[in-house]
Parts: structure tokens; C-alpha cells; sequence
């Protein structure tokens, strides 16, 4: 029998509820404003209020959607998008893990890299596409380059930022554990940094999907960034918002897969069981 | 036995917080230091811990010198100190890595229940009390079976229901292996009750200023005569090592020759 049966303190904080976020009020509640909006400018349109032209209203968005959909030019569109995306994510993602990584846990690589790398990060994304077009050519890989510009930075400062603020009071219990620098890392710095690194990932998940319009603005054949150009040359309103709600579905389906894939790492937080 | 040999800690900004302490820690006894703010107790438990280096002296556990953290060294901290991504059976566990998973999981669970929290392994810690934090912290340092145990007022953010129920678990968790016990506290009362010593601390530099040998028969009861004047001896020397220019350490044992 435990020795303190029936002390006071025994009473757990209760067990947070493990459940799915679901249907919330809340939830649902995002969608009232723009669909309100939206059934008030299709109203108004259908009502000869306004013509619709530079603005269509969200039928002709869908049938776009929809026609772009069932010809396939969608998909072509989106799986080049999501290539480039991916591709300069996973090559930022990693640099800046790795250089963020050494400047958090060298104070000597932090003052040889850091300064360098605030001055770089403070160059507009637009600045360095003619540089990388001469250097790396017109195709996929100044545009994977880019993209990996604009994922590097938010990771790099986020793993030195974290590796940096570290509570000293965790690491000097793995001290007193007598843990190796090895077992230091894989124990302790690592899970400790891991929320901080997810956080990182996500924002350059977000800052890779502004990037790749860049992107795709310069000299694309396809990407929904060049559907974007497309539709401006061709005057079609319809075709460019039916790109930016088909960026906004990837871009917040990418994230989702993030948060999901991440999730288990972090189920010992407060706040990624419901509000990530 | 831990013995404690002229140690002096200066730290980098000149601060002086130990000067020469000298100390000697019975197998099995448990010590507590009480001290006003600045009287280095924190820093002398840290160079136990080999978390910090002396300036000057020596630490040793019976023939070993402590330069650096120690496997015959269990530490518990003011706060629990869990981490926060393992569960509670994996905190207990952590120091226990060269173990199999089989023999780990034994431990564990005898651990857990004796320190009150058999069905809370799979917790995380964000979902136990204060309490049942800081006794899963000390199930954490015991688990090891260190030949001393530093404890840094492992009790003070606690309540007083609480505290009193962890005094007793401590001690019958004490009772078992008796490892020697050195605890920071700035709770007399709780020092009479733990403590088979208490050393009063003054305060810059830190140095030793009287100790009190405690004679009372345990459990010890608060109300008891022999408590109350223990604890206003104590406080009474308390006092009096804060006042500036008081000299410097009378020699250990003097509790019969105190203010009283």
C-alpha cells in the first residue's frame, strides 16, 4: 500500500480531454463571414447590382474551379506547385535546421554566422531572383532556390532562437544524470527544442508558399503562380482567384499534413491537442 | 561519510559565497542548513552536486572527490525539474538507462508506488499536482540509490498539508536504505522535524555559524516542548547570525552552549 494513501495532494489535476477538436461552434464560425460575404456579392451580381467583371462572383469562381478541375489543368498547375514547394522546403528546412543548430549551440558560430545572416535575411525574396536566374538558370532550380530562401530563415531562427533559451534548470538535471553530449542532445536538447522546431517548420511552410509565386512569376510554364499571370494576361478575373483559392486549399492542406505528421511528437503539450 | 574540507566559492564578479567551510556528513545522517539569503546553502549544494567548481577545497564522499556530478549523488531540486515531454514512469526511469527494459519497468513501478503515484506512470507531468510532481522528482532520485542525497528546499513551493505528508514519506523512504541527506531549507520547523543536525549558516561570506544537534525521538511532533525550544533556539541563532560583525563559526556540536 502506498505510504501516502491519503494525503490531500493525491487528487490529480484532471485528465485533459483527449478528444478530436471536431465541429465546433467555433469552428464553423470562421466559415459565417467569408461565406456571408460571398452570398451577398453573388446576390448582388445575380441582382444586376454589379456586373461582376474584375470581381466575378463565386459561381463563376467555381465553374472555373471547376472546368480547370476537369481538364486536368488543375492538377498540372498544382502538382508543379507543390514540387517546387516541397522541393525548396525540404532544402531550407534542412540548412536552416543544421545552421540554426550549430549558431544556438556554439556561441562562437553564432557571433561568426549570425550577423551575416540577419543582414541576408532583411534582402526582399523579389531581389534575388535575377541573381539566381544567372546563376542557376531560368528552369526548376532558381525557383527551388528561392523557395528554400524564404523556408531557411524562419527554421534558422527559430532552432537557434529555441537551442538558445533552453531552461537551463532541464539541461543541469541531465548534468546530474551524468548524460554525454550525445545522450545530452538525443535526451534532452532535442524534445526540448521540438515544439519550437515545429513552430519554425510551419511558418516556412507558409513563407514557401508565398515564395513560390515569386517563383512562378519568373518565366513559368506552369505552377499556379503562372495560372495567376496567365489569368491577368488573358483578363480573366475568374482564373486568378480560382488559383489563389486553389493555393490557399494547398497551403492550408500542407500545413495540416505538418501539424498531423508532427502531432504525435508533441502530444505532451498543453496546446498542440487542440488548438494546432 | 561526506566531508567538506576548507571550501571557498568566489564567483566571477568577486562575490565571495563561500569562505573555508568545513563539514563532516555521517553515513546515513541527515543534515539541514537553514541560513539567511546569501549565506551560499544553494552554492554548497551545487558543489556537491559537481554542478559547480570550487574555488578552493575539497568535497569528498567517503574516499571519492566530488569534481563533477556523481552516480552516488541524487539531487532534488526546489522544482520538480520533471521534463515534460516524458511521461512520469519515463521521468522516474531516466536515470536508469543501462538498464533492460524489464528490470526498468520493475523498478519503476515499485518506485511509483512508494512514493504514492502507482497509476499515474502514464501521466504526463502537466497533468499531476505540485505534490505528486516534487514526489515523482524524489522517486526520480532515489530510484538510483544514491549513498547521499542533496536536496535544495525540494518542499518550499508546496502547501502545508502537502509538505507535512512529503516529510513523512521522505522519511520512511529514508528508513529503508538511509542514505545521508543534506537538505537546504529556510523552514525551521521543517528542518527540526527532518533533521538529526541543523547547521546555522551566516551569511557573506557563507560560512558555518552553529549547529544544533537534534535529539528528538521521531515522528516528532510539533507541539512537543522539545520541538518548540529546538526551533526558538534555532531562530534565535538565525538572528544573530545576521547581524554584521557576529564571529565567525562556533565549532560544530555547541547546541547545548546556545542562546537559550
Amino acid at each position: 500500500m502506498s505510504l501516502l494513501a491519503s494525503e490531500t495532494d493525491n487528487a490529480a489535476v484532471p485528465r485533459l480531454a483527449a478528444g478530436k477538436p471536431g465541429l465546433s461552434i467555433g469552428w464553423i464560425a470562421g466559415f459565417a463571414l467569408p461565406v456571408m460575404v460571398a452570398a451577398l456579392w453573388e446576390g448582388a451580381v445575380s441582382a444586376g447590382l454589379a456586373n461582376g467583371r474584375l470581381l466575378p462572383p463565386p459561381s463563376r469562381i467555381g465553374a472555373t474551379l471547376w472546368e480547370l478541375a476537369r481538364s486536368g489543368e488543375l492538377a498540372t498547375h498544382a502538382a508543379a506547385t507543390l514540387w517546387r514547394v516541397a522541393a525548396g522546403f525540404a532544402l531550407g528546412a534542412v540548412v536552416g535546421t543544421v545552421l540554426g543548430a550549430l549558431s544556438g549551440a556554439s556561441e562562437l558560430l553564432r557571433r561568426l554566422m549570425d550577423p551575416t545572416l540577419q543582414a541576408l535575411r532583411a534582402i526582399p525574396s523579389i531581389a534575388w531572383v535575377p541573381l539566381f536566374i544567372l546563376w542557376l538558370g531560368i528552369f526548376e532550380a532558381s525557383k527551388v532556390a528561392l523557395i528554400a530562401v524564404g523556408v531557411f530563415f524562419p527554421v534558422y531562427l527559430g532552432v537557434a532562437a529555441a537551442l538558445a533559451g533552453i531552461d537551463r534548470k532541464i539541461i543541469e538535471v541531465g548534468r546530474v544524470f551524468r548524460l554525454g553530449r550525445v545522450a545530452m542532445i538525443r535526451r534532452v536538447t532535442l524534445p526540448a527544442i521540438l515544439p519550437a522546431w515545429v513552430t519554425a517548420l510551419r511558418t516556412g511552410l507558409g513563407l514557401g508558399f508565398m515564395f513560390v509565386v515569386a517563383a512562378e512569376f519568373m518565366g513559368a510554364s506552369e505552377g499556379l503562380g503562372y495560372l495567376l499571370v496567365d489569368g491577368q494576361q488573358l483578363g480573366r478575373p475568374d482564373r486568378i482567384l480560382a488559383a489563389i483559392i486553389a493555393f490557399a486549399v494547398l497551403g492550408k492542406l500542407a500545413d495540416g499534413l505538418l501539424v498531423f505528421v508532427t502531432r504525435p511528437l508533441l502530444s505532451w503539450q498543453d496546446v498542440s491537442r487542440n488548438r494546432m | 561519510m561526506l566531508s567538506i574540507d576548507a571550501l571557498s566559492k568566489t564567483y566571477a564578479d568577486g562575490v565571495v559565497a563561500l569562505d573555508e567551510l568545513s563539514l563532516r556528513v555521517g553515513d546515513g545522517e541527515i543534515v539541514a542548513l537553514v541560513g539567511g539569503s546569501g549565506c551560499g546553502k544553494t552554492t554548497l549544494l551545487r558543489l556537491i552536486a559537481g554542478l559547480d567548481r570550487a574555488s578552493a577545497g575539497q568535497i569528498r564522499l567517503d574516499d571519492q572527490t566530488i569534481n563533477g556530478p556523481s552516480a552516488n549523488v541524487g539531487v532534488i531540486f526546489q522544482e520538480p525539474r520533471l521534463f515534460p515531454w516524458l511521461t512520469i514512469e519515463d521521468n522516474v526511469a531516466f536515470g536508469l538507462n543501462q538498464l533492460s527494459a524489464f528490470e526498468r519497468e520493475g523498478l519503476v513501478a515499485n518506485a511509483l508506488t512508494r512514493v504514492g503515484l502507482s497509476g499515474h506512470g502514464g501521466r504526463w507531468p502537466r497533468e499531476l499536482s505540485g505534490g505528486q510532481q516534487q514526489r515523482a522528482a524524489i522517486a526520480r532520485a532515489l530510484i538510483t540509490r544514491p549513498r547521499l542525497l542533496i536536496m535544495d528546499e525540494p518542499f518550499s513551493a508546496l502547501d502545508p498539508t502537502t509538505r507535512a505528508s512529503l516529510h513523512r514519506h521522505l522519511l520512511s523512504l529514508w528508513d529503508e536504505s538511509r542514505p545521508t541527506m543534506l537538505l537546504v531549507t529556510h523552514d525551521v520547523e521543517e528542518a527540526v522535524t527532518l533533521a538529526d543536525r541543523i547547521i546555522v549558516m551566516q551569511p557573506n561570506p557563507g560560512r558555518v555559524f552553529e549547529t544544533f544537534p537534534n535529539l528528538l525521538a521521531r515522528p516528532r511532533v510539533r507541539l512537543g516542548s522539545g520541538f518548540e525550544t529546538l526551533s526558538r533556539q534555532i531562530l534565535t541563532s538565525l538572528d544573530q547570525s545576521l547581524k554584521p560583525g557576529m564571529p565567525k563559526a562556533a565549532p560544530a556540536g555547541t547546541a547545548d552552549a546556545a542562546w537559550w
